[in-house]
């Protein structure tokens, strides 16, 4: 089984946001980045069925060389080879045409993305790659199995789960749940050193869409100072009458 | 040349966020000198969307659609934008419509903007409202294809109402086996709980609870509140609750009108992920919690204390106002 796992580079986390030139770029001044966490889900996933399975297992990265720090993290981790496509991820739609293409050449059985990466949050990249290429797709993935050509899939729904069953080839937006998070790896010092040796290649683009484009950036307003109250009676009564919420 | 609409149901019921979205194209049709038309599968009581500005439905019966299929329903949007001319689609951001809004826009190769908080802000070019930075910030985000999806926030731009006639027309999609290549064998459900997406008031708890056991207090006040029950990331990662209760950055975000938070210190990837409720209430003995800085109401106090007093008070309140 060839496995081919979608990597974005998003801020970390504990990031504070902030805009610049104008607020119509994202600040990356002192920002960390790394692997995005529904991808790294599902990049450990994909190393239990290279255990496992024997399945080998590439990364694909839409950026420019900025992103081979987060790249290389992901090769630490276990991944046997990457491909950059050398160009910046301006909007989904576009990152979904330029990854169908590395898709379609590598003739991957299985691929792999997050669910949303946790800075556009456009969601839209698993599925729109996936019907671009004719291939089966599950969203919100939280347990995969794969047995021959026949996958067994859990996503979440609102509310509750649902088991489905297909086939390969398939593309899956994945979340936690594919692995616990206690099942994450930290990258050890063999594996660091691996990765260095390991081929990280890089290929341009593709002509393809661009669909939209983030014209400007906003933070919410600040919040005003919080109420603090000594009895639950108050808080009740404030719930009722001023915020009117009960 | 209409706005069509998904408006989702189940078991023939339309779901709140139906009339959400039905309000949400009937004003992306005013502003473009339109009208509204929805489309629905298998949903009784279509003329019902008529109250949030819809003046056409086209209603699907098919029992192979009764349970959802992103890819067959992708296809039957498709189909109907076709023959409507539709240049803008929405939907809401369910788990279904975000599993089928990018299928579609492959489909249709139009640009889609998910997360959507307000009415356009202009319509030429069409640049709309969205969250980005899972909640830290907003976007302005133009969409230059032809066709255009718009996946709508949660509970973001609420119900209005506007009286229209609905005028209720069958409609029969074409579908193929291949549209069928994901099968749906078990869904696991809890029937008649409130869940997070749709709950106007969510009740969530923190490492501070100390432990699984002592979740029933969360759930009394829950069940007083007639809200959702939400965690946690630490708690979900212990085990104490389901994933699917994580709320927070890399779990659900909660748009709720209400959001009470017990035993949670407030980290910013929790708090990115609530920042779109609209009222919070924070219970917590350490008066130092970061989460106090982001929340309207607050108790200093051990939630151990705190809740099944507030638990009591709640049922008196209900008591005399009901």
């Amino acid at each position: 089984m060839k496995i081919l796992v979608c990597i974005s580079n998003v801020p970390d986390t504990t990031s504070k946001i902030n805009f610049t030139d104008n607020d119509t770029k994202f600040d990356t001044n002192g920002v960390q980045f790394v692997i995005n966490p529904n991808d790294e889900f599902g990049l450990t996933r994909a190393m239990w069925f290279k255990e496992k399975q024997g399945a080998t297992v590439h990364i694909a990265t839409v950026g420019e060389a900025t992103v081979e720090p987060t790249m290389r993290k992901a090769l630490a981790i276990g991944a046997d080879e990457g491909i950059r496509i050398n160009v910046a991820p301006t909007d989904g739609y576009f990152v979904a045409e330029q990854l169908a293409a590395v898709v379609k050449n590598g003739e991957y059985d299985l691929v792999i993305a997050g669910r949303e990466s946790i800075d556009y949050n456009g969601g839209m990249v698993p599925g729109i790659l996936a019907t671009m290429l004719g291939m089966n797709f599950v969203n919100t993935c939280i347990s995969l199995e794969i047995e021959g050509d026949t996958a067994t899939a859990i996503r979440e729904i609102d509310g509750g789960k649902e088991t489905v069953e297909t086939s390969l080839p398939l593309v899956i937006g994945g979340q936690k749940g594919l692995v616990e998070e206690s099942d994450l790896k930290i990258p050890n010092m063999r594996g660091i050193m691996m990765a260095r040796k390991k081929a990280l290649n890089v290929v341009e683009p593709v002509d393809a869409t661009k669909a939209t484009q983030d014209v400007s950036f906003d933070k919410p307003a600040p919040k005003g100072q919080v109420k603090l109250v000594d009895s639950v009676d108050e808080l009740v009564d404030l719930l009722h009458n001023e915020a009117k919420v009960i | 040349m209409s706005i069509l609409v998904y408006t989702e149901s189940e078991n023939g019921k339309f779901k709140k966020n139906a009339f959400e979205v039905a309000s949400y194209a009937k004003a992306v049709a005013d502003q473009m000198g339109t009208s509204a038309t929805a489309i629905s599968f298998n949903a009784s009581e279509n003329e019902s969307l008529g109250a949030y500005g819809v003046s056409k439905v086209l209603n699907i019966t098919n029992d192979t659609l009764n349970t959802f299929n992103a890819e067959a329903y992708a296809k039957a949007i498709a189909q109907a934008a076709e023959k409507e001319g539709t240049k803008i689609v929405v939907v809401s951001s369910s788990a279904n419509s975000k599993f089928l809004a990018p299928i579609l826009a492959a489909k249709l190769k139009a640009g889609y903007v998910p997360n959507v908080v307000a009415a356009p802000d202009s319509t030429e070019p069409l640049k709309v409202k969205r969250t980005a930075f899972s909640n830290k910030g907003f976007a302005h985000t133009e969409i230059s294809t032809d066709i255009k999806i718009i996946g709508v926030s949660n509970n973001a731009f609420g119900l209005k109402e506007n009286q229209a006639d609905a005028a209720v027309e069958d409609f029969s999609p074409e579908l193929g086996d291949g549209d069928f290549s994901v099968k749906s064998v078990n869904i696991d459900k809890v029937a008649g709980k409130v869940t997070i997406a749709d709950a106007e008031v969510v009740v969530s708890g923190g490492r501070g609870l100390k432990g699984a056991e002592n979740w029933g207090m969360i759930e009394e006040l829950a069940d007083v509140l007639g809200a959702a029950t939400a965690c946690s990331k630490p708690v979900s990662d212990m085990g104490w609750r389901p994933h699917g209760e994580h709320v927070g950055q890399t779990g659900k975000p909660v748009a709720a009108n209400l959001y009470v938070a017990v035993g949670i210190s407030g980290a910013i990837q929790h708090l990115a992920g609530v920042s779109a409720s609209k009222t919070k209430v924070v219970i917590n003995n350490d008066p130092e919690a970061p989460f106090f800085k982001a929340a309207d109401y607050g108790i200093v106090g051990d939630a151990f204390e705190v809740v099944p007093k507030l638990v009591e008070k709640l049922k008196e309140f209900k008591a005399q106002n009901a």
